[in-house]
């Protein structure tokens, strides 16, 4: 009987993750659930994310109890129709225990990649490499004060058949604070040197916001480089910008005056915890953070307008490119994608905000999913 | 960014700042070890407790040197030379013998800035190590900070992990004023990750290491971990408690742990120090005066008895504060209830 049962267990949202909380059951003991409804909300140490049920069937028994902190894999929960009995279950659950409890240790062990140093010229980028298969690379291009942990929840869904580069931008994240004149053209040479450093011929590209410029100066000078483009609230499509959230950034220095700031970035506001609060803090406390970025904030939103405009070398790419962007976009507004030609997709995704790879990851990651194969 | 101890991270902090300026020479007891001694053991020691290991060797005798077991004279020479332009770390090992030095920090450094008009700089640091559970008997075992902290014109600095220490240090190191930078000697050990790169950790601005609703923790240096370990017990309870890290007690972030206990209404605050005129008593003074009205219980302080600190193991397991100490005051001020009628 067993196949007619099956596990909901503790999601894994990010590279970084090994355990979860329950924050809340979305479904009762004995209550239906769909395939791809949120079942429950997990919380991490740094968001809180619908967790969307596998598979269709009445929730039997809900194991993990709320508030309950367990790790990656653990059991949360069984379903099964109704017609299986309650004995068959409770072998079930009991085989299932025994056999997690002596994988664990030696799984966890495994699937934890750490973000690796590569020397690049005379930069330090950090990277993050996760995948491997026979599909085209494809490689992840952060936004301003982002930094590789941005695509958490995307990395490892796009890399179950290919091999998958996130990196921090130089001036961000782990990476050496050197950013030269700050502007995405400089960016898209370090992008190319680190692809050639790490022997990768073409990728593509998923930018998000100024690394959706990056990406499109990455096609425009390397364009044998760029497979396609997946863009996601990119920058250079329009001109306005909302400057509260660049300069309350860069002078925030504290949680209390960061989180307004951080609030702007996404629709649902609780979504931002005080992990990621503290994580950001960190970064900007290092020593050249804060004036990389100035230079960046400088060079590509002088006096509060965009610098660049990206919609030629957009128009010119010859590879497939999408648009992907949250309806409720509090930074850069989705109305930038009008009037783009009708070959370049445009998806806006209701209810998310300037990061819908954070705030709606699947259903980005379902995007680049269909677009990359 | 990698895992390093309490140790490494001090010592990645002087060495990265050493690089940075060579106006920054360390002096101390012991800190390279062997110079003086006839067996010529050069870098033998890095200090006792092997904190400054490795920087005589890269840096040499101009900018890393013994002094003589004279704290009056090498503390004052120390005050002399940030006075006229080199950025000084003294290491006094033990805060209990600042007893020796105490009118060069005092009387001196902590009062030039004022004295000549503002026009004096004295960007002096002094590390020490502070605290009990190290089986150091009384005489090396002491929590001064309230003493520093009770000085005018000195900043007084308490780093509470790995993480912490290295940015407070670079920051006391590129401070203008004299630094008291005090270190817990049972922590050297802990280890956490903590970024390759320089960093600064601002002064007077506290960290919030749990965020809660019922009761406001405030601890100090090593204590701020048994809060954190107290704090997550009993949230397996139902009990959710805020944990602050001040990280200086001058200047304390009183903004901070006001707003944090007009948002929970309880307080407990965890301190080290010998209890009479401690952080504890000032936390509670300053509570008391600007937000009694938000205040649903009596403050509890989980501090050590008014003893000097005990050599023998078990006393002074039963002196320091811990996490069962902790979790049972924030229990007790829960189940307050108010038994007079208010007017």
């Amino acid at each position: 009987m067993t196949d007619l049962i099956t596990p909901i267990t503790m999601p894994k949202f990010g590279l970084a993750m090994t355990e979860g909380k329950i924050a809340s059951w979305n479904i009762p003991p004995g209550g239906h659930v769909d395939a791809g409804q949120e079942i429950a909300d997990i919380e991490t140490t740094k968001i809180t994310n619908g967790y969307e049920s596998p598979a269709s069937g009445t929730l039997r028994r809900q194991i993990a109890t709320e508030g309950e902190t367990l790790p990656v894999g653990a059991l949360l929960g069984v379903l099964a129709e109704p017609a299986v009995n309650d004995a068959d279950i409770d072998v079930f659950i009991a085989k299932f225990q025994t056999d997690f409890s002596s994988d664990s240790a030696a799984s966890t062990q495994a699937d934890h990649a750490e973000p690796v140093l590569v020397s690049v010229g005379e930069l330090t980028l950090r990277v993050q490499e996760a995948g491997q298969g026979s599909g085209t690379p494809l490689l992840f291009i952060h936004g301003f004060g982002g930094d590789l942990t941005n695509w958490m929840l995307n990395q490892n869904s796009l890399s179950t058949d290919r091999r998958t580069i996130a990196f921090d931008l130089p001036g961000h994240g782990g990476s050496s604070k050197i950013v030269g004149d700050g502007k995405p053209a400089t960016f898209a040479a370090t992008a190319a040197a680190l692809l050639d450093k790490l022997d990768v011929t073409a990728v593509h590209v998923v930018g998000h916001s100024l690394g959706g410029a990056i990406a499109l100066e990455l096609a425009k000078a390397f364009p044998q480089k760029v497979a396609s483009l997946s863009l996601i609230a990119p920058a250079g499509l329009g001109q306005g910008i909302n400057m509260d959230f660049i300069e309350g950034f860069i002078s925030a220095d504290r949680r209390k005056t960061l989180e307004p700031v951080l609030n702007y970035l996404v629709h649902d506001k609780t979504l931002i915890s005080r992990k990621m609060i503290e994580d950001i803090i960190r970064f900007k406390r290092l020593d050249g953070a804060l004036q990389s970025l100035q230079t960046i904030a400088q060079a590509c939103f002088p006096n509060g307008r965009q610098a660049d405009d990206i919609r030629p070398a957009l128009t010119a790419f010859s590879g497939p490119s999408q648009i992907i962007w949250g309806a409720e976009d509090e930074i850069l507004s989705p109305a930038d994608a009008k009037g783009l030609p009708d070959t370049i997709t445009v998806t806006i995704l209701p209810q998310a905000g300037h990061m819908p790879q954070l705030e709606n990851a699947p259903a980005v990651n379902a995007a680049i999913t269909q677009f990359v194969k | 960014m990698s895992k390093k101890s309490f140790r490494q991270a001090i010592n990645e902090a002087l060495r990265q700042e050493m690089q940075r300026d060579p106006r920054i020479i360390l002096m101390g007891e012991d800190i390279a070890g062997g110079q003086g001694g006839s067996a010529g053991v050069v870098d033998a020691w890095g200090g006792v407790l092997g904190v400054t290991k490795g920087l005589y060797t890269e840096f040499g005798p101009d900018r890393v040197f013994d002094t003589p077991i004279s704290e009056a004279s090498y503390i004052g020479a120390a005050v002399g030379a940030a006075a006229t332009g080199l950025r000084p770390v003294a290491e006094l090992m033990f805060v209990d013998f600042v007893g020796c030095c105490l009118d060069q920090i005092m009387n001196q450094a902590a009062k030039f800035r004022y004295m000549f008009g503002g026009k004096a700089r004295t960007p002096l640091v002094i590390r020490a190590m502070y605290g009990a559970g190290f089986n150091a008997a009384a005489q090396h075992s002491q929590a001064l900070y309230p003493l520093f902290t009770h000085i005018p014109g000195l900043k007084v600095v308490i780093p509470s992990s790995p993480y912490e220490a290295k940015g407070l240090l670079i920051e006391a190191i590129r401070d203008d004023d004299p630094v008291i930078f005090l270190e817990n000697k049972v922590m050297y050990d802990d280890e956490e990750e903590v970024p390759d790169e320089p960093y600064t950790i601002p002064f007077g601005e506290a960290n919030l290491t749990r965020e809660g609703d019922d009761v406001t923790i405030v601890a100090f240096g090593r204590m701020v971990n048994f809060a954190n370990e107290a704090a997550d017990r009993l949230e397996k309870d139902g009990i959710s408690c805020s944990v602050i890290d001040p990280r200086t007690t001058s200047p304390l972030d009183s903004a901070t742990i006001l707003e944090c206990v007009e948002d929970t209404g309880r307080l407990v605050i965890v301190d080290e120090s010998s209890p009479r005129c401690n952080m504890a008593t000032d936390v509670a003074a300053l509570v008391v005066e600007e937000a009694f009205e938000s205040l649903k219980a009596p403050i509890r302080r989980v501090v050590p008895p008014h003893t000097p600190v005990p050599f023998a193991t078990v006393l002074e397991k039963l002196y320091l504060p811990d996490a069962a100490r902790i979790e049972s005051a924030v229990r007790s001020v829960m189940a307050y209830k108010k038994t007079k009628q208010d007017a």
